[in-house]
């Protein structure tokens, strides 16, 4: 579109883009300062005048459902196996959902909208670009915000009628006997291996049905764990798995709409659980491999009378639980930030800076990128060749011929997407003869935050 | 003796991404069953083509593979010692914990 016969130059468009997005940014903030003092004054009015609230006021006969009630969940009501009473059970539940990611997105829609009383949120983390192809509950506009004000945000639209409770802090052992004391039914909608330990413990010491879902790649896993006297997460698991058995949506990738198909069965066991209705998937595991179009449902083992946590004998206490350090137990971190290696000597590292100078200068050398074949396609520095990190061993002499190729004093430089299978990859390369190899620290996230900021991250 | 063996849950990627193996696994002489025990082994030499620590630790499956024999978990049909017959489903499967 020609703007009023406006002539700008790339740089121009640029530059002015630039000092927009800035000033947007400083507006984004100040707007999202203004919203939470808002909302403090409006929360503190309404606890004052709580009774006023439409919803509120018409106040069912016992054991009735108002006229709006009866309205909005008329489909529900229809349902002969559901009706009444299960509608009313779920008015009368509250449920806690512990992530607001890829799994308790669509759980969170479902259970705001189906009408249970009080539905709690946990999360630490902010709404970031990368989450939404799958955490649908989140739009643009939260993009850098808190992923709990986004999700409740949502909720309410959806449903105004139900109470969201926002809890805008990391679940850990010193908050999660309090926050999850108040909720009926817990969702584990987490992406960690110690949180799952740490959410089924605290299910167990608190007597709370856990209903667990998980989803990687293009699979996904639901059950129902200590539910009327089924198996914990524990009785199943009683030993954690390797640290390297643990794979992460942001290191392996997730199809989107599997959490979503996951996050939407947990949403229909907590229904069933609060509702007292049909058969919860206890001592059954639910097993979607989406690629296969299969669905699979086994019959797991039954409460361990040997469990640590809610074995007959020594059931856990919550003395005991507080005191658990699960980071230690299962060797990894509770908070999902990746790895950080630091295996070379600095005589064996440069920074992406570095790199980028003795390129500009012309300086001979060879850049290896270690990245899977599949990464490497989705972006790479010019002039680098992919060896992945797991054929490195069969494929050295292609780097001894790329440098034969230069002239003698060539350097050569390892790089990966953070900076860690660099540095292994280095490691062996030292160790094979290739006695100058350096990695380039911090990987090519550090070459798109210090060196060229167009570069795309993943 | 044929049997079905599933790998999922990332174990797939331990015998060359392929999930689904038709298998014939040929008995001792004079044996007409198979303990999972004995299966086990023949799948780490026979299947696993990398990290056999990622599947095994010592003579069992590593902390966090559930095994599940025509659907169900080994733990109720007598773990290592359960008699496998002709045509069983034998699904080995790493849990999940991303979201």
């Amino acid at each position: 579109m020609d703007s009023g016969g406006e002539r700008l130059t790339a740089s121009e468009i640029h530059t002015e883009l630039a000092s927009l997005q800035t000033a947007k940014a400083a507006i984004d903030e100040r707007i999202s300062t203004l919203e939470s003092l808002l909302k403090n004054i409006t929360t503190e009015d309404e606890s004052e005048t709580a009774s006023s609230t439409p919803a509120a006021a018409e106040t069912p006969l016992t054991g009735q459902l108002t006229a709006d009630m009866i309205y909005r969940y008329s489909r529900h009501l229809l349902l002969p196996s559901f009706g009444v009473e299960a509608q009313s059970n779920l008015l009368n539940s509250s449920v806690l959902v512990i992530g607001a990611g890829g799994l308790g997105s669509p759980a969170l829609l479902y259970l705001a909208a189906c009408g249970f009383g009080r539905v709690g949120i946990v999360d630490h983390d902010v709404v970031e670009l990368n989450n939404l192809h799958r955490q649908i509950i989140h739009t643009e506009a939260y993009i850098g915000r808190s992923k709990v004000e986004s999700a409740a945000a949502t909720c309410r639209a959806i449903n105004s009628t139900v109470r969201i409770v926002e809890h805008k802090e990391a679940f850990r052992t010193s908050n999660a006997l309090d926050i999850m004391k108040k909720y009926d039914i817990v969702v584990d909608a987490t992406d960690n291996a110690p949180s799952r330990y740490m959410i089924s413990d605290c299910c167990v010491v608190l007597g709370k049905p856990l209903i667990s879902g998980a989803a990687l790649g293009l699979e996904g896993q639901l059950t129902v764990y200590n539910y009327n006297g089924g198996p914990c997460y524990r009785c199943l698991f009683p030993t954690p798995p390797p640290t390297t058995a643990c794979q992460r949506c942001a290191d392996s990738g997730v199809l989107g709409v599997v959490p979503g198909i996951i996050g939407c069965l947990q949403a229909l066991e907590a229904i069933k659980v609060a509702g007292a209705v049909g058969e919860p998937l206890s001592g059954r595991m639910l097993l979607l491999d989406a690629l296969s179009a299969r669905i699979r449902i086994v019959k797991i083992r039954g409460r361990s009378l040997q469990c640590e946590a809610c074995g007959e004998n020594a059931p856990m206490t919550e003395e005991q639980f507080r005191n658990f350090d699960y980071e230690k137990f299962t060797q990894s971190p509770l908070s999902t930030s990746p790895l950080k290696l630091d295996l070379l000597p600095e005589d064996a590292r440069i920074t992406s800076k570095e790199y980028y100078e003795k390129n500009i200068k012309g300086e001979a050398h060879v850049l290896i990128d270690v990245r899977p074949a599949h990464h490497y396609k989705i972006i790479s520095l010019p002039n680098s060749l992919n060896i992945p990190l797991s054929s490195l061993e069969q494929r050295l002499s292609e780097i001894s011929e790329a440098l034969g190729r230069k002239e003698e004093s060539a350097s050569l430089y390892v790089v990966c997407r953070r900076g860690n299978d660099s540095q292994r990859a280095v490691q062996y390369l030292r160790g094979a003869g290739f006695n100058l190899a350096k990695d380039i620290i911090g990987g090519l996230e550090s070459w798109a935050h210090d060196v060229d900021p167009k570069f795309p991250t993943y | 003796m044929q049997l079905t063996l599933e790998f999922g849950g990332g174990l797939e990627l331990l015998c060359e991404s392929v999930k689904i193996h038709e298998v014939t696994v040929d008995l001792e002489a004079e044996e007409t069953k198979l303990t999972m025990k004995q299966l086990l082994s023949w799948v780490r030499t026979n299947l696993i083509k990398e990290r056999p620590e990622m599947f095994m630790k010592g003579d069992t499956v590593r902390p966090g593979v559930l095994v599940l024999v025509n659907d169900c978990d080994w733990e109720l049909s007598g773990q290592l010692e359960t008699m496998l017959e002709d045509k069983d489903v034998v699904v080995f499967i790493s849990t999940l914990h991303g979201g």
